[in-house]
């Protein structure tokens, strides 16, 4: 017992400051694309031809896609101009899937607070089913950090349960293969109205790396409806924790 | 006669026409003779031929660390089994059956592996369809005071889907069936085509806690194919990501493990400390899970020196934290007796199934990739293989343990010497009508991938082994005679991968 108590000590109080204070993320963390589209010369598809699936756009201007995108900055490798680079900002998540193509110019279409009235039922405690639909164990070991002391979810009122006859929201990570669609299903139905669909990660969103094989869906929102995307690959638990905040009016 | 087998080494290639295409009771035969000498099959899968499916069979000899590989050609609508003789091939029988709408004759447990559309099948023969997930013929055990558990695919925590089938009688487990192919997603039907970069992402998501053993097994694969070596810099940089995703993963078992036993303080120091490795990780890339780290002639991120020191006093600080919270688990009388003699798989039956990895080791069984077929800086450097003998939790447990400091040991040593130079050489053209083979020692164990080049040089076929792929039986095998309530804790000294089976 002695040395429990003395390991206690010193492994110290581990839970960060955020969001009081920012996070620092690793130099080479790849976030928010930074777009130059005046760069591009005329017919040149090459930061398109280099990325792995089909994230990035040419023909009406430039645009990156953040549904699809890995982050793997292929198209920044691609790209002799310099048009993309990949800021280190981990604000990512959006409520519409349109809101994830960015382009240069545009306002950031950052996921917004829910309605007043979902709010005042969800604003202070909101709990999650999760359902692995595919996908590669990363998005779910990055959800699963959330939970541990350094992040500590349960101060903001967050919390992954382990029925949906508990929770108040579906966290899907994967691309829903086709042999997870039915048991994605089930567990949405069996989740109490009102409810809340997030999709974590790439895979969830558009299908990740496993996009247009003939396995999987292509993520959720072909078969349910979706209020928080967050894309990444996996995202960063930052990300997860930024864009669930902002979802729950927490950011200032 | 011709003979039984070719030979190659790890990331090594050979010409498609070098390898012995033996009938079928040949090839048992020669196959047998191998196992009873001593050898191991690291792989065995089918490939679409015009006249049938062909079997390529890949088997390890480690004391020469020398790969042979061997076929047969399969022209009706049913093949063999060898499972009775040679255990091990099991599920690699199941997968071949399911993949080429085969049946097989003779196997004790025919059954679907992945409930996926086959991949080929005989000329004329219609492929099969898939059954429905989870519908099949599970074993089942009758009579007063035998019930049946059935547990998922949903789970309660945030993990992987699968479904699993306790026979029970009263409290003790009779039998556990593990049925799995829920997050079936395609992989090596999306591996065929020219190696680029798509393919290294599938590969990386392969199984996502193991994109290092796995990338690095694609690029060695790719180097192999192109004749390309990877300077010595990028070596050492790959040994220490692949290092570096071990200790993360260990660090996050013991306090899984730790967690089911209800002793919280490791636990949650457990928890957070895997987070510091993961984070090591995107301090060399960017990224936790190291992707895009590792890619083909090299790697694509490289070491400064002042990210080495910053690694190295990293390194000092995790191995004094970590040792620290594992230490209390040694210390406590209730812990220990809860890990001992729990969940026990006998040397032999490790043997019979082929397991691989910490599994494997805790078992007894000598085996490690890094020694035994080593690669890239292990080369170099070598690394002591811990083994355990009691094959129980506690040994899976004390394993990784071992394990771990060995790791921090390894890191430490090549952040003090690393070599200087380039970080990556270009890839050439790959070579057509080849089988490369490249062995790794992921966290779980040996993770195998072969690829087969057509004449344009694209992969015709591409089969992956993750080391889950042997060591599910393992888990089963460890439940037998236990209780249900052990299930979590020995579920969680082996954690193995769903997506890496599902492929």
């Amino acid at each position: 017992m002695i040395k429990a108590v003395l390991a206690r000590i010193k492994q110290g109080h581990r839970t960060m400051a955020y969001p009081k204070k920012p996070l620092p993320l690793p130099e080479r963390f790849r976030g928010y694309p930074e777009l130059k589209g005046s760069l591009c010369p005329a017919d040149c598809r090459l930061c398109a031809d280099a990325c792995p699936v089909g994230a990035i756009g040419c023909d009406k201007g430039l645009s990156v896609d953040l549904g699809k995108c890995l982050f793997c900055a292929e198209c920044s490798a691609a790209c002799p101009h310099g048009a993309i680079s990949y800021s280190g900002d981990h604000s990512l998540a959006a409520n519409r899937r349109e809101d994830l193509v960015i382009r240069e110019g545009e306002e950031r279409r950052l996921a917004r607070a829910l309605d007043k009235k979902m709010l005042s039922i969800f604003g202070r405690s909101l709990k999650f089913r999760s359902v692995v639909a595919g996908g590669c164990g990363a998005c779910e070991a990055d959800s699963n950090v959330l939970s541990t002391i350094g992040w500590d979810l349960g101060r903001f009122g967050l919390q992954f349960v382990a029925s949906p006859r508990h929770a108040d929201a579906l966290w899907v990570t994967g691309p829903v293969t086709e042999n997870m669609r039915e048991a994605l299903l089930l567990t949405y139905q069996a989740i109490p109205a009102p409810k809340l669909v997030i999709a974590c990660g790439a895979c969830a969103i558009n299908g990740g790396p496993f996009i247009g094989s003939s396995e999987v869906h292509d993520g959720v929102d072909g078969l349910i409806p979706v209020d928080l995307y967050i894309p990444g690959c996996p995202p960063h638990p930052l990300t997860i924790l930024d864009g669930l905040l902002r979802l729950l009016d927490r950011l200032e | 006669m011709t003979p039984s087998m070719v030979f190659t080494q790890n990331g090594g290639t050979l010409s498609l026409r070098e390898i012995p295409q033996h009938a079928p009771d040949r090839f048992a035969q020669a196959l047998f003779s191998a196992l009873s000498g001593g050898w191991r099959v690291v792989s065995y899968f089918g490939v679409q031929a015009d006249d049938g499916v062909r079997l390529y069979c890949l088997l390890s000899f480690k004391s020469h660390a020398t790969i042979g590989v061997m076929s047969t050609l399969v022209t009706g609508k049913s093949f063999y089994s060898l499972t009775d003789e040679a255990p091990q091939l099991h599920l690699f029988e199941r997968e071949i059956a399911e993949q080429f709408s085969l049946s097989l004759e003779g196997h004790p447990w025919p059954k679907p592996v992945r409930f996926a559309p086959a991949l080929g099948s005989l000329p004329g023969v219609t492929p099969h369809r898939p059954p429905t997930i989870g519908i099949m013929d599970f074993y089942r055990v009758e009579g007063d005071e035998v019930h049946e558990v059935a547990v998922g695919p949903v789970h309660a925590g945030i993990i992987e889907p699968g479904h699993f089938r306790f026979q029970c009688f009263g409290e003790e487990v009779m039998h556990l069936e593990v049925s799995l192919g829920y997050q079936h997603r395609g992989v090596e039907r999306m591996m065929q085509g020219r190696p680029g970069e798509r393919m290294r992402k599938l590969a990386e998501t392969m199984a996502g806690d193991t994109t290092i053993g796995h990338g690095t097994a694609y690029a060695m694969i790719v180097e192999a194919l192109t004749s390309t070596a990877p300077p010595a810099r990028a070596q050492a940089v790959r040994g220490i990501a692949l290092e570096l995703e071990r200790l993360a993963n260990h660090t996050g078992d013991l306090g899984a493990i730790s967690g089911d036993v209800g002793y919280l303080p490791t636990a949650s120091f457990c928890g957070r400390i895997r987070g510091d490795f993961l984070n090591m990780t995107a301090g060399i890339c960017g990224s936790r899970f190291g992707r895009d780290l590792v890619v083909p002639g090299g790697v694509a991120f490289d070491l400064s020196a002042d990210g080495a020191s910053q690694l190295a006093d990293r390194i000092r600080t995790a191995r004094d934290e970590v040792t620290n919270a594992i230490d209390l688990l040694w210390d406590t009388p209730s812990v220990l007796a809860r890990l001992e003699g729990t969940g026990v798989v006998s040397e032999q039956t490790a043997l019979e199934l082929g397991l691989v990895g910490p599994a494997a080791r805790a078992s007894g069984l000598n085996r490690d990739i890094r020694r035994d077929h080593p690669f890239g800086i292990y080369s170099m450097s070598q690394i002591p293989v811990e083994t355990g003998k009691t094959g129980d939790v506690y040994a899976r447990t004390m394993v990784r343990w071992l394990e771990m400091e060995k790791s921090l040991d390894f890191i430490e040593e090549q952040l003090a010497q690393l070599p200087g130079g380039a970080t990556r050489r270009a890839v050439g053209e790959v070579s057509a009508e080849c089988l490369a083979v490249a062995l790794t020692e992921g966290w779980r164990g040996e993770v195998c991938h072969v690829a087969l080049t057509d004449a344009r040089g694209a992969f015709s076929r591409y089969k992956v082994t993750d080391p889950s792929f042997h060591n599910w039986s393992g888990l089963a095998m460890a439940l037998r005679g236990g209780q249900i309530s052990d299930f979590p804790l020995c579920n969680k000294s082996f954690n193995l991968s769903y997506c890496g089976v599902d492929l």
